[in-house]
């Protein structure tokens, strides 16, 4: 009996619901298409106020900022869906990404771009999945192992790899930051250029899409965060769901560093300190409940294109670049306290 | 004196042994009265963070304050920048003194509250409404100071608090102590300290026990709000300046000193005597670095490492195994824990 009580009532739509489908039933179902409706009107409202929103220049910069955050968040939002928490992927990113700049600088300068990718891919899978052994041997909550983690990784990049920035990236490493996906001329003849490497991030969406979807891990994880002990008595492995998905998260988290230092060219072991807690924010504006179990890879996306506009449009309404931090706080809370209370409805 | 805690014996060791080490290292210097003297300086505003972070893991329900140092950081600039407009610092050192001080405790109380309402009533988990108010709060710093430092200036009494001497033991350190004495005292001796602790315990049993859940919570995170009010005091009377990005490893460490202090992550457990010992054997270590010559990096490394380490001692309750044998040779019939 107890056991049947004690699991939550997680996504079986009950049959006495409204018989017909209201907007409020759409939206707590589909919490994410809140987080949409919200960005379309923040959109409307900046480009009314200051039409060089909707310039192609504007829109593509937000394009080129949202990849390094989006392949994050999804990441966050994998280890979101299993009931955990990350907050050491920058560490991870920067770990991997710096070291294998170093090492393609100083050993191997003509080292095969995909080489490189590959390597911080791997690489950053490897730290994840240390997290992930640690986070299940520890059985303490994931948040303070990767804290812990995150200062481990980082001190030891700073302690023994190098403090340096390293300016002069190899030409592999610059072309692929610069290649091109559309490229034009805007009307004041600067061109812009939106960059190959964009594509990685609506592939990557794709991939955890399919994870999520299509196959028995990603059942798996979402079970793991709707309810860890029954997610167990099924059968699912919880060993190898928390390894895999922190190598997961910290397989984007490699991705993701390569592209920033390809985008920046230069790698500075100082970067993207602090950006996880604007990470997390986007994944839980999309919906994604911090207790697990649940969102999607659409609300994800959502997030981060949300997050992207409001870093981005607040200066071209006029509000001081200071007000930053305070409206995406204040976001996170609103967002949070919104869906707290849509899942106490349902 | 109840069962011998192993946790509170075994960080009295690690005092002695790091003490010892420290003075064989340095020839002396290390316990000289002017480094114990600055080192205990510095004990404070970390040591107020932490029992905070103590008090919201005692909670419960993956009860964490993360908003802690952003917090204090707001509490001196908001309460600096009032103090500021009614005082000046040169004429009324005293009247300004007593504002700021009193202001860091009311803005810290204000936030700590802000937390805990929305925790307990709004029913949103405690680590996204913290990440979410230390954003805020920091949002909040920024706008006031505009990005820039807070020059406090270094009125009398302030400097004493943050910088001078009563018998050779800092104010600052003997504020520490006697708050950190009446939480304590708080936590075992009140009615408030038992639901705490029982409800970090058993959700569901503190519960149908009737239990104001709602309100022990709202209180603790407002109790952790003024711990943290407190603690920017100190740092601004220690350091002239606030500034909205101080002590960005704050948060790291806060967590490590509850950890090592034995607080149990999950709720229910935690002592401030203990919290106590590990903020200054935190301090022990950081100087102990300082001395041998090694870099910041080195120091954030060791703190991460040192985090996993206790997690890792706690989760195979090392400590207790240790306990077990001291006492069963001491009393056969010590009651088991």
């Amino acid at each position: 009996m107890t056991m049947v009580q004690d699991m939550p009532d997680t996504s079986i739509p009950t049959p006495h619901e409204s018989p017909r489908p209201t907007i409020g039933a759409l939206f707590r179902r589909r919490p994410e298409l809140v987080s949409l409706a919200i960005l379309i009107a923040i959109c409307v409202i900046v480009a009314s106020i200051n039409p060089a929103f909707l310039q192609p220049s504007s829109l593509i910069d937000m394009g080129r900022a949202s990849v390094v955050t989006g392949l994050f968040a999804l990441g966050v939002f994998a280890i979101l869906a299993a009931g955990g928490i990350d907050v050491s992927f920058p560490a991870i990113a920067a770990l991997t990404m710096y070291s294998a700049t170093l090492f393609v600088i100083n050993v191997w300068p003509t080292a095969p771009m995909a080489l490189v990718v590959v390597s911080t891919v791997v690489g950053g899978a490897a730290l994840g999945a240390l997290n992930g052994w640690m986070v299940h041997t520890l059985k303490v909550p994931s948040l303070i192992v990767t804290v812990g983690t995150q200062y481990l990784f980082r001190g030891i990049l700073l302690a023994f790899i190098g403090t340096v920035w390293l300016m002069e990236l190899p030409p592999q490493m610059i072309a692929f930051g610069k290649a091109p996906l559309l490229e034009f001329q805007s009307g004041n003849g600067v061109t812009v250029t939106l960059p190959m490497y964009f594509l990685v991030f609506p592939a990557a969406a794709l991939l955890t899409w399919f994870m999520f979807n299509k196959t028995l891990m990603g059942r798996a994880i979402f079970a793991t965060g709707g309810n860890a002990d029954v997610a167990e008595r099924l059968g699912y492995n919880q060993r190898i769901v928390h390894i895999f998905v922190f190598a997961f998260t910290g397989a984007l988290a490699g991705m993701a560093g390569i592209i920033h230092v390809c985008a920046n060219r230069m790698a500075n072991p100082f970067d993207l300190m602090g950006i996880e807690i604007e990470v997390i924010a986007a994944v839980v504006l999309g919906g994604a409940r911090i207790t697990g179990g649940t969102g999607t890879v659409f609300g994800t996306i959502t997030g981060v294109l949300l997050i992207t506009v409001v870093n981005n449009s607040l200066v071209l309404v006029g509000i001081p670049s200071t007000w930053q931090r305070v409206v995406v706080g204040a976001f996170i809370l609103l967002a949070a306290a919104f869906f707290v209370k849509r899942s106490h409805k349902s | 004196m109840r069962k011998l805690d192993g946790n509170f014996v075994l960080l009295v060791t690690l005092i002695v042994v790091l003490l010892t080490i420290g003075g064989f290292l340095s020839g002396g210097t290390y316990l000289s009265l002017f480094n114990l003297q600055s080192m205990a300086n510095q004990v404070p505003e970390l040591g107020l963070l932490a029992i905070g972070v103590m008090l919201a893991m005692c909670a419960g329900n993956g009860g964490i304050d993360l908003s802690g140092i952003a917090m204090a950081n707001m509490a001196g600039v908001a309460s600096g920048l009032f103090a500021l407009q009614f005082f000046p610092v040169d004429e009324a050192p005293v009247a300004f003194t007593i504002t700021f001080i009193l202001g860091c405790a009311v803005v810290g109380l204000i936030g700590g509250t802000l937390n805990g309402l929305i925790i307990s009533r709004l029913g949103i988990t405690p680590i996204l409404c913290t990440l979410g108010t230390q954003m805020f709060f920091t949002g909040v710093t920024v706008v006031l100071s505009d990005g820039r430092a807070v020059r406090i200036g270094a009125p009398g009494p302030l400097y004493e608090l943050g910088n001078g001497y009563v018998f050779g033991i800092p104010w600052s350190f003997m504020l520490f102590i006697v708050t950190a004495t009446i939480l304590g005292v708080v936590l075992r001796y009140t009615p408030y300290g038992v639901k705490l602790m029982m409800t970090g315990a058993n959700q569901k049993a503190a519960k149908f026990s009737g239990f104001a859940r709602a309100r022990i919570v709202t209180v603790t995170y407002a109790l952790s709000g003024l711990l943290a009010g407190l603690s920017g005091a100190i740092i601004a009377a220690r350091n002239v300046n606030v500034k909205w990005d101080y002590g960005t490893t704050y948060l790291l460490i806060a967590i490590l000193i509850a950890v090592m202090a034995g607080v149990k992550p999950d709720g229910g457990y935690g002592r401030v005597i203990n919290v106590v010992l590990s903020a200054i054997i935190l301090q022990l270590m950081s100087s102990l670095l300082n001395f041998i010559g090694l870099s910041n990096f080195v120091r954030d490394l060791a703190w991460g490492a040192l985090l996993l380490f206790f997690l890792f001692v706690n989760r195979f309750a090392l400590v207790e195994h240790f306990a077990d044998l001291l006492s069963s040779r001491r009393s056969p019939h010590a009651p088991k824990p």
